[in-house]
């Protein structure tokens, strides 16, 4: 102990001291603030980067999950969409075929009547010429038949027999 | 070309191996009596341990005073302040003369003395010259200054690779990973999440300034700044009074009115609780100064064996030794460093601790 205190060099301890306190004042400037807030500011950006990839993580299952409900939302729209066309194209064809009908209806009835009156005209026209007919066939024969005067006379005679003078 | 760090770092080392080699070599052949040897060998680890006023690298010629190095600058305050070259004072050989005083050096110290360099005892055996006050920039102080220097060049150049991205390049890289530890595992376990902070200069100044001249100590230089009382001293100083200062009213409390218990054990814990916060910084002191003494001390001890051996045997089982505690002695920088910064961390987060804390 009493080499210690002999060999303490007081010259030492104020080199030491005021060196020190110089060494501390400028390394606190020049070296520990800039490479502890490097440090505190690289470690504070990677806590955020994670929580952002955190973030993103959960926004991107979120537009998944919203794409995935749009999609099936689509899907549903798509269906009911195709059913309505489905319906429509039936009805329209249904309605089609009603008009459609009911125009042939229409249109089988108009022919039968114009086949009705052509036939009845027809009809008329082949009466009118038959009665023409038998009339010349007619006057033919008699003319025929009296061109005789005794089958002339029988036939009056005849005639006159079948009067009855009643 | 930049050749890489480490590269230069072994261009050194090497070159400077060699010198010490070469100095131990001249040594073995001066000297051949085996019990001189060991004399010699006891006053070159005496000598080494001490600080001294010439920087020297090693030395040439033990009889005739020759040694390489360089003087470096003498400054005393001895009634008006004299600063003179360490060169005047040649090793100890002579009597340096300034301004009509005469000093010359006794045991490493500087002493005031007449011209022709008499030292007078006392009764015990003790110099009684004046020893005026020394400012001198000796050796250690020198290499407290290159440190602080390196430390500076290190971490401020770590600090600008930060600039834009935030990520270490080069040295920073080997280097943040301490910082963080020093940070996670010792300021904030123990000083806690709130105040750690400001405390964070100091523990990591202490830790990088206290591991690296132990480094450096380890180097064939072998200028081991922290096996001296003075520096150590300064260094727990520094802790007790960043202690004293920061601390809350709960750690004052605690000192001197112990809650929770009787009244009179209040009394009687309060002069040993007082006693306490002394003793913290002073076991730092001892501790750190003790450590790397007894390491250059044992170190020093067994090579010094080598010489006083002289056989294949031996001097090859101390240099096995030697090189085993060597790589001891790097385990013992950081973790003398460490200790001291950890023992830190603890008194000051003692020192900011709240009343719910626990």
């Amino acid at each position: 102990m009493e080499k210690l205190i002999e060999q303490f060099s007081f010259g030492l301890f104020f080199w030491q001291l005021l060196l020190l306190i110089i060494l501390l004042l400028v390394l606190r400037k020049v070296a520990w603030k800039p490479i502890l807030n490097a440090i505190e500011e690289r470690e504070s950006g990677i806590k955020d980067a994670l929580e952002a990839a955190e973030n993103a993580k959960k926004e991107m299952q979120n537009v998944t999950a919203d794409s995935e409900r749009l999609l099936q939302e689509a899907r549903i729209e798509r269906e009911s969409m195709i059913k309505e066309a489905r319906e429509m194209k039936e009805k329209i064809v249904a309605d089609a075929k009603e008009l459609a009908q009911v125009e042939a209806d229409n249109m089988i009835n108009q022919a039968k009547t114009a086949i009705e009156g052509e036939k009845k005209a027809a009809v008329a026209d082949i009466k009118n010429q038959v009665a023409t007919l038998s009339l010349e066939i007619a006057e033919k024969v008699i003319k025929e038949q009296f061109s005789d005067t005794g089958k002339q006379l029988k036939l009056v005679e005849e005639m006159v027999s079948d009067i009855k003078l009643n | 070309m930049q050749k890489p760090f480490y590269v230069k770092i072994l261009l050194v080392a090497t070159l400077l191996l060699g010198f010490n080699a070469f100095a131990q070599d001249k040594d073995n052949q001066s000297v051949d009596e085996k019990g001189s040897v060991k004399a010699e060998i006891k006053e070159f680890i005496a000598h080494h341990l001490l600080d001294s006023h010439h920087f020297t690298l090693f030395t040439i010629d033990e009889e005739n005073n020759e040694h390489f190095g360089f003087p470096l600058p003498v400054i005393l305050w001895d009634n008006g302040l004299k600063v003179f070259s360490s060169s005047k004072l040649d090793h100890g050989q002579a009597v340096a003369e300034v301004d009509g005083e005469h000093y010359a050096l006794y045991h490493g110290k500087i002493v005031k003395t007449d011209a022709q360099g008499t030292i007078n005892y006392d009764a015990e055996g003790h110099a009684t010259n004046v020893k005026p006050l020394d400012f001198s920039i000796t050796k250690n102080v020198v290499f407290i200054i290159l440190v602080s220097l390196l430390l500076i060049f290190m971490f401020s150049r770590m600090a600008k690779t930060y600039k834009g991205n935030n990520i270490p390049k080069g040295i920073g890289r080997a280097l943040e990973p301490i910082i963080l530890y020093i940070r996670d595992d010792i300021a904030i376990p123990n000083i806690g999440e709130k105040h750690y902070r400001k405390y964070m200069g100091y523990l990591l100044t202490v830790f990088f300034f206290i591991w690296i001249i132990n480094l450096l100590g380890l180097s064939p230089l072998g200028v081991n700044v922290t096996n001296n009382i003075a520096v150590t001293f300064c260094l727990a100083i520094f802790t007790f009074f960043i202690t004293a200062f920061t601390a809350n009213k709960n750690y004052w409390k605690h000192i001197f009115w112990m809650p929770g218990v009787p009244v009179f054990m209040k009394v009687v814990l309060a002069p040993i609780e007082l006693l306490g916060t002394l003793i913290k910084p002073f076991s730092l002191m001892i501790r750190l100064y003790a450590n790397i003494t007894a390491g250059h001390l044992i170190l020093m001890s067994i090579l010094g064996m080598m010489f006083i051996f002289k056989s294949w045997m031996g001097s090859s089982m101390s240099f096995v030794l030697a090189s085993a505690l060597s790589f001891l002695e790097l385990l013992v920088a950081a973790l003398q460093a460490y200790i001291f910064t950890m023992l830190s961390a603890l008194y000051f987060g003692m020192a900011v601790e709240e009343p719910e804390d626990h």
